[in-house]
């Protein structure tokens, strides 16, 4: 039998005999999905009636070839024949769950945000190393014709590519040959008002559907392969200030993802939504309601107003059923007067179990914060010998270890420039200095607003054993500017800017010992850069600067081995994937996305 | 979800900045009112003060609004389409579109527009020095130009000049004269990148040991263009050279008071202001 074109032709990537999934789902006229089954045991049709639209195709497709030289029999067989033909790319291009849990087995594929459920952006394929890396060519070039800021994270699923853009645009590439398959663009209301940007952090896949969280604060359900809308649901007021730009995450049969708007005084939540139908399963709200443990973190009705968002992709761990998922900072951001308390959950890691968002456990690592220093940095799971650890690289300048399966801190490091901090708690937290705080007048404060990191996804590769991360070295004048809350408006309460005493400001890609904290590699660059990181077994780290350079590097000791300048500042991590066997790394710069690999 | 009394706000909000945006075109719906220029220095502080000072008064990036003549509005009206819309050209961007930040709504850049009028110092922009004078220094004994262009007349190893009499305070000017070092000028700004390219100094020796000293017009981590002292741009790897080094030490001279009397150096800026806030 001839090999479907998107099969597993991959050396690298056998035993994936689950992608042949019997189920699938078919898309109804009307625009809903209904799951039905292979051809053997078909039985599902009635539901949306397309049984006499398939029964038609075929007698059509019987009646096209049947011609005089041709008996019965014969025709019979030829039909079914070409049926398999048609049916089993369809059952191969299914991203089950199993496949999403086991997708290190098949590191041709990137099928979430991070690579895999454990957020290390690694990747196994190692045919493009540190003995050909010099010889790395361009491949394709996509151009989106959006302005703005490019921060998606593609994903490939057999042979097709499937990004996002500014205001909301997703769509599928041929992932060899670059050329667009679908195009969808959302049509936004005139009157969003997203914090940092109309930008968009990547989809998630499940079966036949890619699912993308909308500027108006919207969830919405795509065809993978038409691009068609299967189903959109309202998830908040995009008036009042909410909005999505994390690429959302698949757990089982679950669409999860976090809302942002932490800006403009959200009372931030995490959902999860049903694939099939898009009905909402659970919402955990990241600001306690009254009654609720947490609540008395907050002073007064400060809590209606508190923020905490969850602007990007968390983690998943299968062996305890929970996800892993960061918040993002209290409102308003950088002034504490009016919401007294710790101000939970803002800036803390959430521990939630996947199938009802109940909370296990969490971690707060900045408390009662007055400096947009959202916590939203990917969490990455580490596993050191019987230890099940979770790291994070946080925007308040320090590195963290926690013990996945209890949340309790193990560790707690700068990896960077900071002042706010001169001392740690019982639990070995670090703690404000009494000097932190912005005041009328202003005062300068390490790191700045921006963070020693921020929205760039980190990578910690297992055979280095390090985690890399992109660090800059800036501090601003924080000064109050105190605010009424008005919905839909702006909420930060001060203003904050590059101090110029601290000029001028740096940027670098770090390799951070998780075991120690200890920075034992850095490459500093031109200037700071919002390139997330990818590590690959071909002894690699990528990253891209705010010059337009892609740039490979010896992950051993950050010496640069290669790079490719690309015409635009990178705001988007990198990613790898094959096809035929070949390995591929892409990137997203200025307004277009890259891919390359050996000539 | 927000209580329905904040919803009931959204509703209110949204008529009335509705009714605003059909007004924004012919009049500030709130001049001379103390409250709105209240919630307008907050809104200038979060937006505008990077640039402009937390007083309005200039920073070191951006010209002082306190002045009543200002180079590109005179009215309201004017004002809110340069917020809008940013100035081409500039460094002033159009609201909402530096990538950080929600942006202002049209209420809250009128609320804005009435802070800066609440805060304008009714005299001339030309009141210092005498600008005559001061051009012929610049063209003359001090050397200004030399090295800096304005309207097609001078040299090109520094920033060109004929807009930084609008764009830059008098304070700043004065400063970056005396200091040259303290904060380096701004150059190439791409479209994409966070931040413009600075005016550092540069000394690199090629593999066969020429030795090249000039300004940075641009720079990665892998190659550097730089303008030497005779204009020359030298467009260089970094990999090929055999040693770069890169200075925050300007390369414009010092000028002290011993070489430029603070009267002498006003009537420079008086030109500047002449030729650049008209």
């Amino acid at each position: 039998m001839k090999r479907p074109k998107y099969s597993h032709g991959s050396s690298v990537c056998k035993g994936t005999a689950s992608a042949s999934h019997r189920l699938r789902t078919f898309r109804c006229k009307s625009g809903g999905s209904v799951p039905f089954q292979s051809q053997r045991t078909w039985d599902g049709f009635s539901r949306c009636g397309t049984e006499s639209l398939k029964a038609r195709f075929l007698y059509a497709l019987n009646a096209a070839l049947k011609g005089p030289i041709f008996h019965q029999r014969f025709t019979a067989i030829f039909s079914t024949a070409m049926l398999i033909l048609l049916v089993i790319p369809n059952l191969l291009a299914q991203v089950t769950f199993d496949r999403l849990l086991n997708a290190t087995k098949e590191p041709r594929n990137w099928m979430t945000y991070s690579g895999d459920y454990s957020g290390k952006r690694f990747s196994a394929l190692d045919q493009i190393n540190t003995n050909n890396v010099h010889t790395l060519t361009t491949k394709w070039v996509y151009q989106t014709a959006a302005t703005g800021k490019l921060e998606t994270s593609p994903l490939v699923a057999d042979g097709i590519l499937y990004a996002t853009a500014q205001d909301d645009r997703a769509f599928a590439l041929d992932a060899r040959a670059g050329r667009p398959i679908w195009m969808y663009q959302r049509q936004l209301p005139s009157d969003i008002r997203p914090c940092c940007g109309r930008v968009n952090r990547g989809m998630a896949i499940l079966g036949d559907k890619v699912f993308l969280g909308t500027l108006d604060a919207h969830v919405i359900a795509l065809d993978a392969k038409t691009g068609a809308v299967i189903w959109d649901v309202d998830a908040a007021d995009y008036r009042t200030g909410y909005s999505f730009t994390v690429a959302p995450l698949a757990v089982k049969n679950l669409v999860v993802i976090g809302v942002s708007g932490g800006e403009c005084g959200v009372r931030g939540f995490i959902d999860a939504y049903d694939a099939d139908t898009g009905k909402r399963k659970w919402r955990f709200y990241t600001v306690p309601g009254p009654s609720e443990p947490g609540h008395e973190t907050w002073e007064g009705d400060s809590w209606k107003v508190g923020g905490a968002p969850a602007w990007n992709t968390g983690t998943y761990d299968p062996a305890t059923n929970q996800i892993f998922w960061p918040t993002g900072n209290p409102s308003p951001s950088n002034r504490g007067e009016g919401r007294a308390g710790d101000n939970l959950y803002s800036n803390s890691l959430l521990a939630l179990d996947a199938d009802t968002g109940r909370l296990n456990w969490f971690f707060q690592f900045t408390k009662h914060d007055e400096h947009d220093w959202d916590a939203t940095q990917v969490p990455i799971m580490i596993d050191s010998g019987a230890k099940h650890l979770i790291a994070q690289a946080n925007r308040n300048g320090f590195f963290y270890i926690l013990d996945r399966g209890t949340g309790k801190l193990i560790s707690s490091t700068a990896y960077g420039k900071q002042t706010w901090s001169d001392s740690k708690d019982a639990d070995g937290r670090p703690v404000a200095n009494s000097h932190a705080s912005p005041t009328f007048e202003g005062r300068t404060i390490c790191p700045g607003a921006l963070g020693t990191t921020n929205f760039m996804a980190p990578s910690y590769d297992p055979q280095t054993g390090m985690f890399y991360v992109t660090a800059r070295d800036q501090c601003d004048t924080f000064s109050t500017a105190p605010q009424p809350y008005e919905a839909g408006h702006a909420f930060y309460g001060s203003a904050y800017f590059p101090s110029e005493d601290a000029e001028p400001y740096l940027g670098f890609l770090k390799a951070i010992d998780p075991t120690t904290g200890e920075v034992k590699y850095k490459f500093q660059h031109t200037s700071p850069t919002w390139s997330g990181v990818l590590s690959t077994a071909g002894g690699l780290a990528f990253s891209g600067d705010a010059e337009g350079n892609f740039i490979a590097f010896d992950a051993r000791s950050l010496t640069p081995l290669w790079h490719f300048q690309m015409g635009g500042a990178v705001y988007a991590p990198p990613i790898a994937f094959a096809i035929s066997g070949k390995e591929y790394v892409a990137i997203a710069a200025g307004s277009a996305l890259f891919a390359f690999g050996l000539p | 979800m927000l209580v329905p009394s904040c919803r009931k706000a959204v509703v209110v909000w949204i008529a009335l900045s509705s009714g605003i945006l059909r007004a924004a075109q012919d009049r500030n719906p709130f001049a001379g009112d103390p409250r709105a220029a209240k919630a307008g220095e907050y809104e200038f502080r979060i937006n505008c003060a990077l640039c402009h000072g937390l007083g309005a008064r200039g920073g070191g990036r951006g010209p002082d609004l306190t002045r009543a003549q200002k180079k590109f509005a005179h009215s309201d009206v004017e004002m809110f389409q340069i917020i809008s819309n940013g100035i081409a050209g500039t460094a002033m961007p159009a609201n909402g579109t530096n990538g950080q930040g929600v942006g202002m709504t049209d209420e809250e850049i009128w609320q804005i527009i009435t802070y800066i009028r609440s805060q304008e110092v009714k005299t001339k922009a030309t009141s210092v020095g005498d600008a005559a004078h001061g051009k012929s220094l610049f063209y003359g004994d001090a050397n200004c130009s030399l090295c800096h262009m304005i309207n097609g007349k001078g040299g090109r190893f520094g920033p060109e000049l004929t807009s930084v009499g609008g764009a830059r305070t008098p304070a700043a000017i004065i400063d970056s004269v005396r200091h040259p070092s303290h904060r380096l000028a701004w150059g190439l700004t791409e479209a994409t990148k966070e931040f413009p390219q600075e005016y550092e100094t540069v000394t690199a020796v090629t593999a066969d040991g020429k030795e090249i000293k000039g300004v940075t017009l641009n720079e990665d981590s892998f190659s550097v263009q730089i303008m030497d002292q005779s204009e020359k741009i030298h467009l260089l790897r970094k990999d090929r050279l055999r040693s770069f080094h890169e200075s925050r030490e300007s390369a414009m001279p010092q000028y002290g008071t011993d070489v430029l009397s603070d009267k002498d150096l006003n009537d420079i800026v008086a030109f500047l202001i002449s030729v650049g806030a008209k």
